[in-house]
Parts: structure tokens; C-alpha cells; sequence
């Protein structure tokens, strides 16, 4: 029995609804965006699942998660920090403003704290040259923008977001977070 | 800064609540055309007015549009809003705040070429922002503005969303359809172009996020009004991306042909410590490295003039880079991103990017001797105009110009 399906039907049928009927492996990748929001990561077995609804192999499927550098097949750290050290930003310092983040973590670039909670990637280029340093959080599929930082207003967010995580009620963070990039 | 026709929402607050974009005048355009004119009517004034596609390559919109055949159908019309080139930031500032007016001008795009159904594809990173544009696309099917026989006519329209998920190559339209369809967005080969075999293997139009935001005010207000500021090749106004060592980065929307020497130094308020300026990257990481002369910064910034520089308009992200850069730093991070995102499709590229990699890490960390410089721009120069895609050729671009114009900087790298 499919359990995407069985568990997502509604959602399911909206997302085949966008394609057209003979062109159902449109839906793969929207599908591991619905995967990813529930479960964090992709797993075999989803894979297997989203293959069967779109009519692709388990291969095909998981092809496209290994293409796409925001699917993930491992559960990875719960908060992914993503810093955009790329030509603009590295001109606005973001080099220097990663290098002190990792020391205050402990971690290099692509690792992951020990507690599992907090990883540190480098990213190229979000769309956020004017607001640099920044980086992106990826928790589950959300994704939250965060302009202008300094180490030290970072590990201020990110001490705030532990906390809470460590506290039994998940926080439910889908808010876009501008922290005073303002575009005027 | 008044005659903004893409930045509207910086002088009208809250334009991105579909209330106040209807209290100004939000979708009369788009109920005029459907209910009154002809398709064909559409394109010949947007032909008329001259804009071209602000994506990068600047090609007709109105002619790209006249390219779909008549004799196959459905067409397709897709937003490209993958917006990743580095140092380009336009787009996303559009889809957050002045999101109306791009989608009445996707809406009035597929109008024009008879398209029932639209696409935007979003680069996963706009997650946020896909979500709130599946809001706002169901509230405008609740208020009559989408779905099936708009205001009474023949005519239905429903747009849908599809997320990427980190690929830069899929700001390639046929990488992106590649990607919408269910596949790793790997270009294809043209011809066929996405004109005659697009979507689905139908005729597709794909237009930019700024080119289609432009249409409302062309199809509303005439071509005429549009013509009335830019130049005579490169008519309308421009979103330019300015960011690198500049006091004030940001997105300034300026006439066609403003020189750099204004955007620089008036908008951007000049060079951070009032260093001296050096070079500028026009189009972002895909750029020529232009020195920074008094007739570089004195050339209009349109299609015509930029290459005559040596570079491209493109997205007009415009990156400056003074006196305090070394080029092969630069260099480094450009050829890292290339490497990054080549798709992995041809060799060229794929394996290119690979060898520039390890070069200019190996100048740049000091272990070179001159021959590397010499090694690494013959790796470039092989590549060139041998890529599938553009991909791979705009990766060799800022390695040949800067090692060109900026030799110097890599001599003082190598090992002493």
C-alpha cells in the first residue's frame, strides 16, 4: 500500500491536477517537496512511493534527488544553515562571516554539530547580493531567508531556535524572516 | 524616480495586497484585452514598443512570441523565476512586493499566444514566495480574474506553480522545461526551439519575471508611453542589481542607457572608504571584467553599448569590484560557482570547470609558477564555443578577460 498516498491523497490529487494526464512525471518533484516538508529528508521508501505515483522508477526518482542540491536522502541536521559565500557576498565579507560562525560552532563548511542539531554549508548565490552576509535555513522543507547578519546576531537566532527545539512544542517556523532588509 | 514601471510598489504601499492593486488600476488591462481585443493585437503593440527579454539575452519579446505556430496546440507560456545568476536580485524583489503585475503580465502574455494554461517555475530557494503566489493565484480564480470563461468570454486561463530545488542551470529555458516535466535540468539541443516544441514537446513561450511585469504597462498605456524612456534600440526602463563594494547596493530601476558612472557613483552613493573603482562585472558571474576607465563608466548601459565594452548587458546585475580585490580571488569564486552548477551534461563544461578549479586554487594559494596562468587560460580558450550550453561558455568568461586585462594581479600570487 502507497502511504504517500494513502496519507496525502487530497494533496496528491492537487499537485497530478497541475499536469497534464499523460504527463504525470511532472509530479515527481513536486512530490519530494511534500515528502521533504513531512519527513525532513527523502527515504527509499518514499522514493519507491513517489516512483509508483509517477510512474518512473525508484532510480529515475532518485536520479533527481541526487541532481537537485535541496532534496536530501539522509535526516542531516535539523537546522541547515546555508551561506552564500559567492562573488557579491564574498565582496561584502560573508567569507570572514562564515569562517567566524564555523569557530563559534566548532564545525567546518559541510559538517554537523555533535548533537546533530545545527550544520553550516556553503551555497552559491540566493538572490540576496545587496543584503550580505546571509545565509538560508532549511528546516524540513521550509526555507527561511536571513539578510545582513553578523556572527554574533546568528548565534543569537540560532540559540533562540535550539531552545525551542529542545522544548517539547516544535516551534512552526514558516515565517519569512527579512531581519531588517529593507529594499527601499 | 518617479516614472517607475516596474518598482511601482516603492511608491505605493502595499501594492503586493491585491486590494490596492485593483484601487490602482490592477487588471483593467487584463479585462480590456480579453473582453476587446485580439491576440494578435497584443503582440503587434508589444513589438511596437520594442522590449526586449531581461533575462540576459535581450531578444524581441514580441517576435519571440510571433515564433509559435498556429497550426499546433495547446501553447504554453512559462515565467522563468529562477533567478541565480550571482549578483541579480530584481526579480525576487518584484515576486515579494509588485506580484501583481508580474502575474497580469504572465496572464496577458498567455493571452496573446492563446495559452490555457501558464507555468512559473520558482528556484526551490523562493519557497516562501512560491506558497504565497498559490494564494494569491487562488484568490484571483475566487475573484474572477483566472479560470474558465473569464468575464464571460471563451477564454480560460489557470496558472500553476512549479518549485526547483537548487540548480542554477535551470534558468536555462530548456534545462527548466526539462526540470517542470519531472527530469534533471539538463538543456536540450536546439533546434527544435521551445517555440515550436516546448513544454511537453508543445509551443512554449518563456519570458523572464521583469519582461512580463513590463506588459501591463505596455498593452495598458501603449507602446508609445513605454518608448517614451530608454533608447531607441533598447527602449523602457531597467532593473539594475547593484551590489559589490558600493556604499549603497541595492535595486535601482533606471532608463535604458543610463550611463554607469550615474548608477555607480549617484545611486550607489561610490565605493565603500571612497577606494578606488577597478573593474565592473556587468552581468553578474558570467560577465567580461570591464576596467573600470572613464569611458567604461561613461557608457550607456544598454544592449548595444555594453558589448561594444567587451561585455554583456545580460541581467544587468551589475558588480563592482575596486581597488582592495584582487581579480584572481574573484576568478576563483566565478570558476568554483561554474564547477558547482555545470550539470554534469558535456565534457567541455563538466570537465573544464574541473581543471580551472584546480588551477586557480593553485594560484591562488600561491604554489604556482607563471606557466599556470598561461595553462589556465588555454583551458578556457578550449572550452570556448565548444559547450552545450551557455552555461560552460559564460564560466570561461571571466577567466580570459581578467587574466586579459588583469594579468598582473595572478603574477603577484605566484610562488616567489
Amino acid at each position: 500500500m502507497n502511504q504517500l498516498l494513502r496519507k496525502h491523497s487530497q494533496e496528491v490529487e492537487k499537485i497530478l491536477a497541475n499536469y497534464p494526464p499523460d504527463q504525470k512525471r511532472a509530479v515527481v518533484m513536486p512530490l519530494l517537496h511534500l515528502v521533504q516538508q513531512e519527513d525532513g529528508f527523502i527515504s527509499r521508501e518514499r522514493m519507491h512511493e513517489i516512483a509508483e505515483i509517477a510512474g518512473v522508477t525508484a532510480t529515475e526518482v532518485a536520479s533527481i534527488v541526487g541532481f537537485y542540491t535541496l532534496f536530501h536522502d539522509a535526516p542531516g541536521a535539523r537546522i541547515k544553515i546555508q551561506v552564500c559565500t559567492d562573488v557579491a557576498c564574498d565582496l561584502r565579507g560573508a567569507r570572514k562571516y562564515l569562517d567566524g560562525l564555523c569557530s563559534q560552532l566548532g564545525i567546518k563548511p559541510g559538517e554537523t554539530t555533535e548533537d546533530g542539531l545545527v550544520s553550516i554549508e556553503e551555497v552559491k548565490c540566493l538572490a540576496a547580493c545587496d543584503h550580505a552576509p546571509m545565509f538560508q535555513a532549511q528546516i524540513g522543507d521550509a526555507l527561511e531567508y536571513h539578510e545582513n547578519q553578523t556572527v554574533e546576531r546568528t548565534m543569537d537566532w540560532l540559540k533562540s531556535m535550539i531552545a525551542s527545539m529542545k522544548s517539547p512544542a516544535l516551534p512552526n517556523e514558516k515565517k519569512m524572516t527579512d531581519d531588517g532588509g529593507s529594499h527601499e | 524616480m518617479s516614472d517607475l514601471f516596474l518598482l511601482r510598489h516603492r511608491n505605493i504601499e502595499g501594492l503586493n495586497q491585491l486590494s490596492i492593486y485593483l484601487e490602482n488600476g490592477g487588471f483593467k488591462t487584463w479585462k480590456k484585452a480579453v473582453t476587446t481585443q485580439k491576440p494578435e493585437e497584443l503582440i503587434n503593440e508589444v513589438k511596437a514598443s520594442g522590449l526586449r527579454g531581461r533575462g540576459g539575452a535581450g531578444f524581441p519579446t514580441g517576435v519571440k512570441w510571433s515564433f509559435l505556430p498556429n497550426n499546433i496546440w495547446p501553447h504554453y507560456v512559462v515565467a522563468n523565476s529562477d533567478e541565480s545568476e550571482p549578483g541579480t536580485f530584481k526579480d525576487r524583489e518584484i515576486l515579494e512586493y509588485n506580484p501583481y503585475q508580474f502575474l497580469e503580465g504572465l496572464m496577458l502574455a498567455s493571452y496573446a499566444v492563446q495559452a490555457k494554461d501558464a507555468y512559473i517555475y520558482f528556484r526551490g530557494e523562493f519557497w516562501q514566495i512560491a506558497h504565497r503566489f498559490d494564494e494569491r493565484i487562488a484568490e484571483l480564480t475566487a475573484a474572477g480574474y483566472l479560470g474558465d470563461h473569464l468575464f464571460g468570454t471563451d477564454y480560460s486561463l489557470r496558472i500553476h506553480t512549479h518549485l526547483g530545488a537548487g540548480a542554477y542551470i535551470c534558468g536555462e529555458e530548456t534545462a527548466l522545461l526539462e526540470s517542470i516535466e519531472g527530469r534533471l535540468g539538463q538543456p536540450r539541443l536546439r533546434p527544435p526551439f521551445p517555440a515550436v516544441e516546448g513544454l511537453f514537446g508543445l509551443p512554449t513561450v518563456i519570458n523572464n519575471v521583469e519582461t512580463l511585469t513590463n506588459l501591463p504597462v505596455i498593452i495598458g498605456e501603449g507602446a508609445a508611453h513605454f518608448r517614451s524612456v530608454g533608447t531607441e534600440k533598447s527602449p523602457g526602463t531597467k532593473i539594475f542589481s547593484l551590489s559589490g563594494r558600493v556604499k549603497k547596493p541595492g535595486n535601482y530601476e533606471l532608463p535604458l542607457g543610463t550611463t554607469f558612472r550615474e548608477l555607480i557613483f549617484t545611486h550607489g552613493e561610490g565605493i565603500i572608504n571612497d577606494a578606488k573603482i577597478k573593474a565592473i562585472m556587468p552581468a553578474g558571474a558570467s560577465s567580461a571584467l570591464i576596467p573600470a576607465t572613464d569611458v567604461a563608466l561613461d557608457t550607456p548601459m544598454d544592449y548595444e553599448f555594453v558589448p561594444a565594452l567587451g561585455g554583456q548587458l545580460g541581467s544587468a546585475s551589475v558588480i563592482i569590484l575596486d581597488e582592495t580585490v584582487n581579480i584572481s580571488d574573484l576568478v576563483k569564486d566565478t570558476v568554483h560557482f561554474f564547477k558547482h552548477e555545470s550539470c554534469g551534461k558535456c565534457t567541455p563544461c563538466r570537465e573544464g570547470t574541473y581543471w580551472m578549479s584546480c588551477i586557480i586554487d593553485r594560484i591562488v594559494s600561491g604554489k604556482s609558477k607563471k606557466e599556470d596562468i598561461d595553462l589556465l587560460l588555454t583551458v578556457a580558450r578550449n572550452m570556448q564555443n565548444k559547450c552545450f550550453c551557455a552555461l560552460g561558455e559564460f564560466s570561461t568568461t571571466a577567466v580570459v578577460s581578467a587574466i586579459d586585462k588583469f594579468r598582473a594581479d595572478f603574477e603577484a600570487r605566484l610562488e616567489s
